[in-house]
């Protein structure tokens, strides 16, 4: 009964990492920047909750506002910090720099105005008891089903709808979408809002199972999450999914072994070995270069 | 070199209408000056090509016309519209497709996947579905593999697509980037007879090649363009028969 715990907890964590790998993989295969300030969208989030909490807002709202406000801060990013950047074909690593500036700056923003220690965020969701091996999973069941659910709406969205198909587009070649008659810079801007709004979700998950925040805690989980989006293959949906579930096995497991201290070299040296034995991730296509 | 002036609708004589104009353009990648003053024009219904060397700079002006690049002063007007003023994604939607080098199909979307991204501006469902079932009944060979990745299309398959792709627009009028690139003699025969056919129903064209003696053949009229200027225009059997043309072009 411990293992079927250790793995539930495992993938319980490894769910709020999909909805952040999510997000980063999606950005990533659209414009192919690797966006390091998502991670932090997940603390804007958490902040979001916090002060509408506070506010004795209604958990609906507070869960709505978090999703809505992370959304614009998404589109307002892309709109800031990297627009120029990506309409001048700038250097990957002009942006990339960029992406570690605009996290430094939301890291730095959060402590300012709530200051550096963590804050407590109230029981969030009441649900009934389900018990495995004496302990209460139904907030980890929870995480599971909400991660699950909003992968397949994303799968959907990318393979039925219009919006969908434009980035599938706008992601293989930017100029041929745009002779399509694809607005492409709006076509990035809807990626930004729903990658953001997929982390603030994992935002949700997060105060509620952690029931804590503090402004660094989009550092760890962001690179986490993008080493389960690369793991997966960066770009593919379900490759984020299933990297970031068997990230948090394998944290678990680490924990089982009794070797919690090497729970994040575990996750690194997962990273190292996936690169090189299969650049592309465990769902990635390897990329054809355009000429 | 002179230019007919005139073609029969329903029997009475009018006067070719323009439909794409450009003049003076001049397009610079960074310090590279690629278009340096060009001037053309196509009138409705015609054939035209656009002949040039490797470099010469006709892709960069297809490009330019569809948005895809920022010229650096000249102008492009469309049916009288001013393409410069024209958001790129918008150029498609009033009538404007082009068929660009290297097919650039989307490769992880199936064949009609494919035909509905050249679709995209459109609103008119019944007409995008009556469209579907012509193109494909100009261009056969998509029909078996409509459900497959065009990525795993043949060279040729994704010249069709790309083409197909492009009719889905509606275009009045389709920019071709060397069609014919890459392709065996047989099947350039088949790209060439489609274009014409694509023509007959009332499509402007516009073709830029390096395959110039089948070009010259199918278009009624010829710019040849030599290191982003034109070096020489006309009707393209007197540009077939021209001893220059012939000895850099048409191979002797
Ligand atoms: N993105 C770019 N950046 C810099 N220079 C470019 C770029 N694209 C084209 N050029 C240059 O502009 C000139 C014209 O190129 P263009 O592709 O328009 O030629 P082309 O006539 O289409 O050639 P080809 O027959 O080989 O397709 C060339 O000298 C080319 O090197
Ligand atoms: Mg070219």
């Amino acid at each position: 009964m411990y293992y079927v715990t250790q793995i539930l907890n495992g993938l319980g964590s490894g769910s709020i990492y999909a909805l952040v790998a999510l997000g980063y993989s999606m950005v990533y295969g659209v414009v192919k920047l690797i966006n390091f300030a998502h991670g932090d969208i997940i603390m804007v989030g958490g902040y979001t909750i916090f002060v509408l909490l506070g506010m004795n807002a209604p958990l609906w709202l507070a869960v709505a506002g978090s999703i809505g406000f992370c959304a614009v801060a998404g589109v307002v990013i892309e709109r800031v910090a990297y627009h120029r950047l990506l309409n001048n074909d700038a250097p990957r690593i002009a942006l990339l720099i960029t992406a570690i500036g605009v996290s430094i700056f939301l890291q730095n923003l959060a402590q300012l105005i709530f200051g550096t220690n963590q804050k407590p965020i109230p029981k969030m969701f009441t649900l009934p008891a389900i018990r495995v091996g004496g302990m209460n999973v139904s907030n980890t069941l929870l995480n599971i089903v909400v991660a699950l659910l909003m992968m397949a709406g994303l799968q959907l969205l990318v393979n039925t709808t219009k919006i969908g198909k434009a980035m599938r587009a706008t992601s293989e070649d930017a100029g041929a979408a745009t002779l399509m008659g694809i607005n492409t810079n709006s076509v990035i801007l809807f990626t930004f809002a729903v990658g953001s709004a997929l982390a603030a979700v994992g935002a949700v998950l997060y105060s509620n199972t952690y029931m804590q925040i503090k402004p660094m805690m989009g550092g760890m989980l962001g690179l986490k999450a993008f080493v389960a989006a690369v793991f997966g293959g960066i770009g593919s949906i379900p490759g984020a999914m299933l990297g970031a579930l068997i990230l948090g096995l394998a944290e678990s497991l680490s924990v089982v072994l009794g070797q919690s201290a090497w729970m994040d070299a575990v996750v690194f040296a997962l990273l190292i070995l996936i690169l090189l034995f299969k650049p592309a991730g465990l769902l990635g296509q390897h990329m054809k270069e355009k000429v | 070199m002179t230019r007919g002036s005139s073609r029969l609708i329903w029997g009475v004589t009018r006067l070719k209408k323009k439909m794409l104009e450009v003049s003076d353009l001049q397009v610079y990648y960074g310090a590279i000056h690629a278009i340096k003053g060009v001037r053309f024009e196509v009138d409705e219904g015609e054939i035209v090509t656009l002949i040039g060397a490797n470099g010469a700079g006709k892709t960069t002006i297809l490009h330019a016309v569809s948005g895809l690049v920022r010229p650096r002063s000249g102008g492009i007007t469309f049916c009288g519209q001013d393409l410069l003023a024209t958001k790129p994604h918008q150029i498609t939607g009033l009538g404007l497709a082009q068929v660009p080098e290297g097919r650039r199909v989307f490769s992880r979307m199936t064949v009609k996947e494919n035909l509905e991204m050249g679709a995209y501006a459109r609103k008119d469902s019944i007409g995008i579905k009556e469209d579907y079932d012509r193109v494909l009944t100009i261009l056969p060979r998509l029909k078996e593999r409509r459900r497959q990745l065009a990525g795993t299309l043949s060279g040729g398959e994704q010249q069709m697509l790309s083409m197909g792709r492009a009719l889905m627009a509606q275009p009045k009028m389709l920019l071709l980037d060397e069609p014919s690139m890459g392709l065996s003699p047989l099947l350039v025969q088949e790209i060439f007879r489609t274009i014409r056919e694509i023509n007959a129903g009332g499509v402007t064209i516009l073709l830029v090649e390096q395959n110039a003696k089948m070009a010259l053949e199918l278009a009624s009229r010829a710019y040849v363009l030599e290191t982003g200027k034109v070096a020489m225009q006309g009707a393209a059997k007197e540009l077939a028969d021209n001893e220059e043309v012939k000895k850099a072009y048409l191979g002797g």
